[in-house]
């Protein structure tokens, strides 16, 4: 938890945020309670893992608890598999079942590929916790010394077989036994470790086979009503009258009513609710309703005025977030450098399940089914619309149909909220994809100016990086638009490149479009200009891209974390190389390829991790053709290594997506693209063969929802530049850059 | 309207406007809410069911063209998850958020049933009406390999 991401979420969630009307909705960010927290030296009020993590039954059933949200990244397996390992428990006998929420035990925000980072120790703990109560109980059943028993298979053992008690005879005693220090609970060794680190099948798979999974979409509530709302088709802008009068003779349509805009924290649109007796009929009703908008003061924003802001702003100097020697005055002396500039659209998240949420408001009770990465909001936000205290707010966590950082934001909460407090009635609040794909928090739109130089040493005399972004933090930073470059830059303010002259500068680009975290955020981009840039540089210098890296790498040392130093891991230099040379070993580096065919590299850290990938290319009917990734990752140990391939080998679709296909555009103030006919994504046939190779690794967990993505369109289009002797630096790659 | 089709073996009346999408009426009138709603507009294959055995959007499919057919959904696949598709989609790990792979799964049971042992291009042109966000494609391809190998040793 820290990378950039992690640390403004946490200080948003810390500090709070403000919700409509000047009402304050102080959602409070609270650390695990088995997890060292640095701001408190004391031990915290010990949680019994009985009524937190664990549940065993008389008859030996054991069911392990979860308090991250599953959206595809494999949590619910991941999770539970490190309790049980601890636990000394079947995994194959296990359930699992998602926390209720409940901020003051669990800790749910899921994000910032921090879930298994976050919760490796703490889980440990309380499975440990419960293992010991477990043993010291049938210690005193037994009246032995307790060193003499051991846990295995949801039981304990004294001696000889018959000595044997399962943990479902053990548990009415063992969970009021007092609670052991967690920091002095002892923990597993992990040569002993039988579940973790072991290939694991995805607990819910069956229900993904078989159509029973849950979704957030799926909820069902007797008496509930579905509606979708029309909201301004321009960013900021709001219904100044409307007419229901058609609406409302749609079959099914029951009401339809209006709900304001809330602003920070929730940044909804407001706008017009149709509710109905199911979602065709409201969606019928939409289609009928006469609104005039007040389309507010974006309403003349286009991509081309956003690019216009973009090249005026790297005209000019930036301001400084990082300065080492003289970059300029080494640039403008330089024999041998290079300027360029790389640019990035738009990006929405379009998971395939649109943004729903279902709510209840009743007097004394609220309910709410929601797709949520932070069911906590979810809960702050209902409890603070309907009057209710948050312990009256039950948020129940659904499955996920993808969330890419999309459901972190709780603006359909909000939503759902209003229009259950305004009904009583339990309410679906239903997106479409045209909902889905033109009110979404967008990746921020980026460009980036790049001067380099080589010396006659061969090495990098300069590195700048000027930047110009619609930053994410100048909307959901805690100092705003003052600090926005918080958020931009990610690693690539502490390359592992050495350089004497290094410059790093930012401006802010003034936008009314509303962005947010997407799959790997500021590394997106960062990465790939990073990864691109350096291999720019090491055709200048007229090297090998891999030997050009490992070099300019140089030895092993470790690189703070520049814009987080006190949270963040550093980036140590001997794992970054460590990955270059296994991906480039596995996929063959230097050795001939059919003709047509060529390869390139990319390597990245990011959320701790450390990724490099070797992709083969190749141009077919004047489109790329990505034949093959290979990729190494180093994520720490791995504790379901089969999960750890598919998230890499999603990040790399997801990747490809952004190279390819991923341009939000905008006119008018509004989103041009609107459902998959206007707004491809890759499909089948274009998905490359995808190798993962994952390091044996004893170090500490680190994230792998996100790090695979940045290094995709770095090696693909540094494979592209092999291939025809063009850089692609605008993303996503377009027909005529090809020609 | 009162309108009668077949679904997953039973006789099923639903009494709603005939213009309604079957997806709609699976899942918010018959609360079958394993077919999933992603576009609206036959882009995407979320919604993808069997129509007398032909793989169907069901998005913009009005209920009132499916009277006297036969519809099958991910639900009437089987009670417990053993058609050999979807036994394979477990044992290659294909699902990761799993929105997409009910349109996934009745798009590749269609695909079998024409060809019990497709080659990848074959694999391409069936599947390439299903979107999946988490690009899980690589594990559908090595999942519809494995399930026509599977259906072929029953």
């Amino acid at each position: 938890m820290a990378d950039r991401f992690a640390l403004d979420r946490r200080e948003f969630l810390r500090t709070g945020v403000t919700a409509g009307a000047g009402a304050a909705l102080l959602v409070g960010f609270r650390i695990s309670a088995y997890a060292d927290d640095p701001a408190q030296p004391q031990e915290k009020p010990r949680v019994n893992p009985f009524d937190a993590w664990v549940r065993i039954t008389p008859d030996n059933h054991v069911t392990l608890i979860l308090d991250k949200s599953e959206m595809g990244q494999g949590i619910m397996t991941a999770l539970p598999m490190i309790l049980a390992e601890e636990l000394c428990v079947d995994w194959k006998q296990v359930a699992i079942e998602q926390a209720p929420t409940n901020p003051k035990i669990y800790d749910h925000g899921t994000g910032g590929s921090g879930s298994v980072a976050g919760s490796w120790l703490p889980l440990r703990r309380a499975g440990a916790a419960a293992r010991e109560m477990l043993i010291t109980a049938a210690a005193a059943q037994w009246n032995v010394n307790r060193d003499t028993c051991v846990a295995q298979d949801g039981g304990v053992l004294h001696g000889a077989r018959k000595n044997f008690l399962t943990y479902g005879q053990l548990v009415p005693t063992a969970s009021k036994l007092p609670i052991p220090g967690l920091k002095a609970v002892p923990l597993k060794n992990s040569n002993d470790f039988t579940i973790v680190g072991r290939d694991t099948h995805r607990f819910e798979a069956k229900s993904k086979a078989n159509g029973s999974a849950k979704f957030g979409i799926d909820a069902r509530v007797p008496g509930m009503q579905y509606a979708v709302i029309a909201r301004c088709p321009v960013f900021g802008g709001k219904a100044k009258s409307f007419d229901a009068a058609k609406a409302k003779q749609v079959a099914g349509v029951r009401d339809v009513i209006a709900i304001d805009a809330v602003g920070k924290g929730a940044f909804t649109a407001g706008g017009v609710v149709v509710l109905a007796d199911n979602s065709w009929a409201a969606m019928q009703g939409r289609e009928a309703l006469k609104i005039e908008w007040d389309e507010g003061p974006t309403a003349s924003e286009s991509t081309e005025t956003l690019r216009q802001q973009f090249v005026a702003n790297a005209a000019k100097p930036g301001k400084v977030v990082r300065s080492d020697g003289d970059a300029d005055a080494s640039f403008a002396g330089a024999a041998k450098k290079i300027e360029s500039v790389y640019e990035f659209p738009f990006a929405p998240h379009a998971t395939m399940e649109p943004m729903n949420c279902t709510v209840h408001i009743q007097a004394d009770r609220a309910e709410a089914w929601v797709p949520t990465q932070a069911p906590q909001w979810a809960q702050e936000i209902i409890a603070k619309v309907s009057g209710l205290p948050p312990e009256s707010v039950v948020v129940n966590t659904t499955l996920m149909g993808g969330a890419f950082g999309r459901r972190y934001q709780a603006d359909f909460v909000m939503e759902a909220a209003q229009v259950a407090k305004a009904t009583g009635k339990p309410v679906m609040v239903l997106w479409t994809r045209e909902d889905d794909m033109q009110h979404d928090f967008y990746r921020p739109a980026s460009y980036h100016k790049m001067q380099g130089a080589i010396g006659s040493d061969g090495k990098i005399a300069t590195w700048k990086h000027f930047q110009t972004s619609t930053s994410i933090d100048a909307m959901w930073g805690d100092k705003g638009e003052a600090e926005a470059e918080n958020s931009e830059f990610g690693t690539a303010s502490f390359i592992p490149y050495q350089t004497p002259n290094y410059r790093v500068e930012y401006t802010l680009a003034k936008s009314g479009v509303p962005r947010a975290w997407w799959r790997s955020v500021e590394h997106s981009s960062s990465g790939f200009v990073v990864e691109s840039f350096a291999d720019e540089l090491a055709a200048l210098a007229g090297a090998d891209p891999l030997e050009f890296r490992l070099a300019m790498i140089g030895g092993d040392r470790e690189i703070p974390d520049f814009g987080n130093p006190k949270e963040g891991k550093p980036l140590r230099t001997a794992r970054q190389k460590a990955v270059l040379k296994l991906a480039a070993e596995k996929a063959g580096w230097g050795k001939p390829l059919p003709k047509g065919t060529a390869r390139g590299i990319a390597s990245y850290f990011s959320f701790e991790s450390y990724t490099a990938c070797v992709a083969e290319v190749s141009i077919k009917d004047r489109a790329v053709k990505v034949n093959r990734l290979v990729y190494a990752v180093d994520c720490g140990r791995a504790i379901n290594p089969n999960g750890v391939r598919a998230q890499v080998e999603s990040a790399a679709i997801y990747g490809l997506s952004a190279m390819l296909y991923d341009a939000i555009t905008i006119k008018g103030g509004r989103v041009e693209q609107a459902n998959f006919n206007d707004y491809n994504l890759p499909r089948i046939p274009e998905t490359p063969l995808t190798e993962v190779y994952v390091m044996n690794s004893t170090e500490e967990p680190t994230g792998i929802g996100e790090p695979g993505l940045p290094v995709v369109a770095a090696s693909v289009c540094n494979a592209l530049y092999a291939l025809t002797g063009k850089r692609f630096r605008r993303l996503p790659i377009r027909a005529e850059d090809l020609a | 309207m009162a309108v009668t089709f077949t679904l997953n073996g039973k006789p099923t009346t639903v009494e709603v406007d005939p213009q309604m999408p079957l997806l709609w009426v699976l899942r918010d009138t018959l609360n079958m809410t394993g077919t999933k709603f992603g576009c609206g507009m036959a882009l995407c294959g979320a919604c993808t069911v069997h129509i007398n055995g032909e793989a169907t959007r069901s998005c913009i499919t009005p209920v009132s063209s499916v009277s006297g057919k036969k519809v099958t959904t991910i639900e009437g696949l089987s009670s417990d998850a053993s058609h050999p598709v979807q036994r394979a989609w477990m044992e290659e790990d294909v699902p990761q958020c799993g929105y997409c792979q009910s349109g996934q799964i009745m798009s590749a049971v269609a695909l079998l049933s024409k060809k019990a042992n497709p080659t990848d291009a074959d694999i391409d042109d069936a599947m390439s009406g299903n979107i999946c966000r988490c690009g899980t494609y690589q594990r559908i391809r090595k999942a519809i390999h494995r399930a026509a190998s599977l259906q072929a040793t029953k």
